[in-house]
């Protein structure tokens, strides 16, 4: 009968104390890696190169913010850009490739963010890694009214290939729903990124919907702002509206009108004076000329552009290390007062198991052997503690995953394991150790005589 | 295996400070396989005898030698080990460990003594003292003549060569006395084994052909 043995004996024989401390441990080591895991996916999810564009071009705003909506579609757009400055970018040479996005409302189903984007946008790898290309069941996304759908949308949506889909306006329950119906022509597969929960529908098609198109003596007022133009005069003003009709025809969509009789569902060009994009992804030649870009459009007018990784590093430095650090420690805590709360149920224990002591003392065992079932008691409730802990806290992770994901958009792999749990099993082993110390030495000094005696 | 004591000393320190002595024993020995049985007053130093040959406490003076070996002049962990390989250990109030089974408990015996642990040997030793329904049962589980028989097993377990038996009969009942007696002395004639054991029993001692009674071998004051 080896010493372990002896020692897990004498735990059963305590089974309700030994159960209770072994669980205190369990529950300390279960919250530190919940946090652990939970810390880590934010981690890699925010802190990661998200997307393979080397800038973001938005409004000037909060760069956080223009982050946050255009890769993770987490936050409210800053404000929109001018078409035109899309297509500046678009043939600048220090630029590649430029993809327009447009954002704001949501799918009327299960409030889905909608995004509308050209088609060169599937084309190219998204994030860094292969696994982060777009790969698309369905046909090609070219027209207007088109649509590509992340699997989540489709999966909770029941949506197909074919299905026919509407927009909430603004992303908010209580606003119109529009008329115009976009067709699924395609269903992304699973990336793990943000794309699993949004509806990519075709920008033209973005711009047709009614209220999507300014109105155009609007537009071009917002526009000649944007680039610091002299604003029309009334008569400027008239004879560019005139302009503008007579090139494209005359479809103002955002005039206030019944819907009946009306074809919504029409697709026909929009003026480009009509049209907003709420940022810009940009791929640039080299990453110097990324850097002069960035630096040109901050000394500039009403626009930025930011590398995403930046804000994201940020947010994670200012805000979640210091949570992270919080509840680290917290949860450390825990696990010292369960530790401190196995030393007391052994010590206790220890003056009713003198005389015990004392009859293996009397067979044979020597000072350290006792020490050593001792010890051994301490280290099987921690360590047997932690491991519990650590399958409740992965187990939390799994249960959790899903509803985190409905709540907040983050995808999380329950089997994510962060290196940092390693560390627990040698910090545990350690702390048990310091725990069965004292009551190791009670046990070692044992009067064998005198303990047999009483 | 033989017993000398030989100008063994043992005094307690008292509360107060004052030393309390206990034994003085100038001479006592036994034959190897022999069967002594050893009569005392109460508080007369018969258990702190047991426990000075056995290694448990340390004579102050003296030198104990067991089959040669001076068990006063080991250090502890040596002693430890003698005991747990050599000697065994009846005691009055059984002393077994109540997390454990019978079988266990007797298992207990060998883990010590830096044996294998012989579950086929412990069951045979078991079956020998009549407890072969009684293997998987815990003291509680059991009468106290079951938990005396279980540590006689537990102290034949390691082959001892001297048997240190301390009043096993006290605490069962006289139908039960007997049996115990009758094992002990039969456990050990058949495996050479030599028999120390303190009772104040009459009917016990009356049994044995060597009684000694402490008092007339032993002078702490002197």
């Amino acid at each position: 009968m080896n010493l372990a043995t002896i020692s897990w004996k004498n735990i059963r024989q305590r089974s309700l104390a030994s159960s209770l401390t072994t669980l205190s441990v369990a529950l300390g080591v279960m919250l530190m890696v919940a946090v652990l895991v939970l810390v880590a996916i934010l981690e890699s999810t925010f802190s990661q190169r998200s997307i393979n564009y080397d800038l973001i071009a938005g409004p000037k705003g909060d760069p956080l913010q223009l982050v946050l909506n255009t890769v993770y579609h987490v936050s409210p757009p800053i404000e929109n850009l001018p078409y035109r400055f899309y297509q500046d970018l678009a043939t600048d040479k220090r630029v590649e490739v430029a993809i327009p996005l447009a954002m704001g409302d949501v799918t009327e189903e299960g409030g889905f963010a909608i995004v509308g984007t050209i088609p060169e946008f599937f084309k190219i790898p998204y994030a860094p890694g292969k696994d982060h290309d777009f790969r698309i069941k369905g046909t090609e996304f070219y027209q207007p009214f088109d649509a590509y759908i992340g699997y989540r949308v489709a999966m909770e949506n029941n949506w197909k290939v074919g299905s026919k889909l509407k927009l909430r306006h603004g992303g908010v329950a209580g606003d119109h729903v529009h008329d115009e119906e976009f067709t699924v022509v395609g269903i992304i597969a699973p990336t793990g990124l943000p794309h699993d929960k949004t509806v990519y529908v075709h920008l033209e098609g973005f711009y047709q919907i009614q209220g999507h198109d300014k109105p155009l003596k609007e537009a071009i007022k917002r526009e000649r702002e944007f680039y610091g133009e002299a604003p029309l005069s009334d008569d400027e003003m008239a004879a560019e509206i005139k302009k503008i009709e007579a090139k494209y025809g005359v479809h103002d969509h955002s005039h206030d009108h019944g819907h009946e009789g009306h074809d919504h569902g029409h697709s026909h060009e929009t003026p480009i004076v009509q049209k907003e994009v709420t940022s810009i992804l940009l791929s640039c030649r080299t990453p110097i000329a990324a850097q002069l870009l960035a630096a040109e459009l901050k000394k500039g007018f009403k626009a930025q552009a930011v590398n995403p990784i930046f804000p994201m590093q940020k947010l994670m430095n200012d805000i979640l290390g210091p949570i992270k650090q919080l509840l680290v420690v917290m949860s450390g805590l825990i696990v010292l007062v369960s530790g401190i709360g196995i030393f007391v149920s052994i010590y206790n224990s220890m003056s009713a198991r003198r005389r015990e002591i004392a009859i293996m003392r009397a067979l044979g065992a020597q000072r350290r052997t006792v020490f050593g079932i001792i010890l051994a008691e301490s280290v099987i409730l921690c360590v047997g503690g932690g491991l519990l802990g650590l399958l409740l806290g992965h187990g939390i992770v799994y249960f959790a995953a899903p509803f985190v994901e409905v709540r907040t958009g983050l995808i999380i792999n329950p089997l994510t394991f962060e290196k940092t749990e390693l560390i627990l099993f040698p910090v545990l082993l350690l702390m048990s150790v310091l725990v069965g110390f004292l009551p190791g030495m009670a046990a070692y000094q044992t009067d064998v005589a005198e303990s047999l005696s009483t | 295996m033989s017993l000398e004591l030989k100008n063994v000393k043992k005094a307690y320190r008292e509360p107060g400070g004052q030393q309390l002595p206990v034994l003085n024993i100038a001479e006592f020995k036994m034959k190897t396989g022999e069967q002594v049985v050893l009569v005392g007053s109460s508080g007369g130093g018969k258990t702190t005898l047991l426990n000075v040959i056995a290694g448990i406490t340390a004579a102050d003076e003296g030198d104990v030698v067991i089959g040669g070996t001076n068990v006063a002049k080991l250090s502890e962990p040596a002693r430890d080990r003698f005991r747990a390989e050599r000697i065994g250990y009846v005691f009055q109030t059984f002393n077994l460990l109540p997390a454990f089974t019978a079988l266990e408990n007797v298992l207990l015996g060998m883990s010590f003594g830096g044996q294998k642990a012989d579950k086929a040997r412990a069951t045979d030793l078991l079956k020998q003292v009549g407890l072969s329904h009684r293997l998987h049962h815990k003291p509680a589980q059991m009468s106290v003549g079951e938990q005396q028989r279980t540590s006689v097993a537990r102290a034949l377990v390691n082959t001892p060569r001297l048997l240190l038996a301390d009043e096993p009969t006290a605490n069962v009942d006289s139908a039960n006395q007997q049996n115990i007696l009758d094992l002990l002395r039969k456990s050990c004639r058949d495996s050479g084994v030599s028999l120390l054991l303190v009772t104040h029993a009459p009917e016990v001692a009356s049994q044995f052909d060597r009684v000694e009674k402490l008092s007339d071998f032993n002078r702490p004051q002197g």
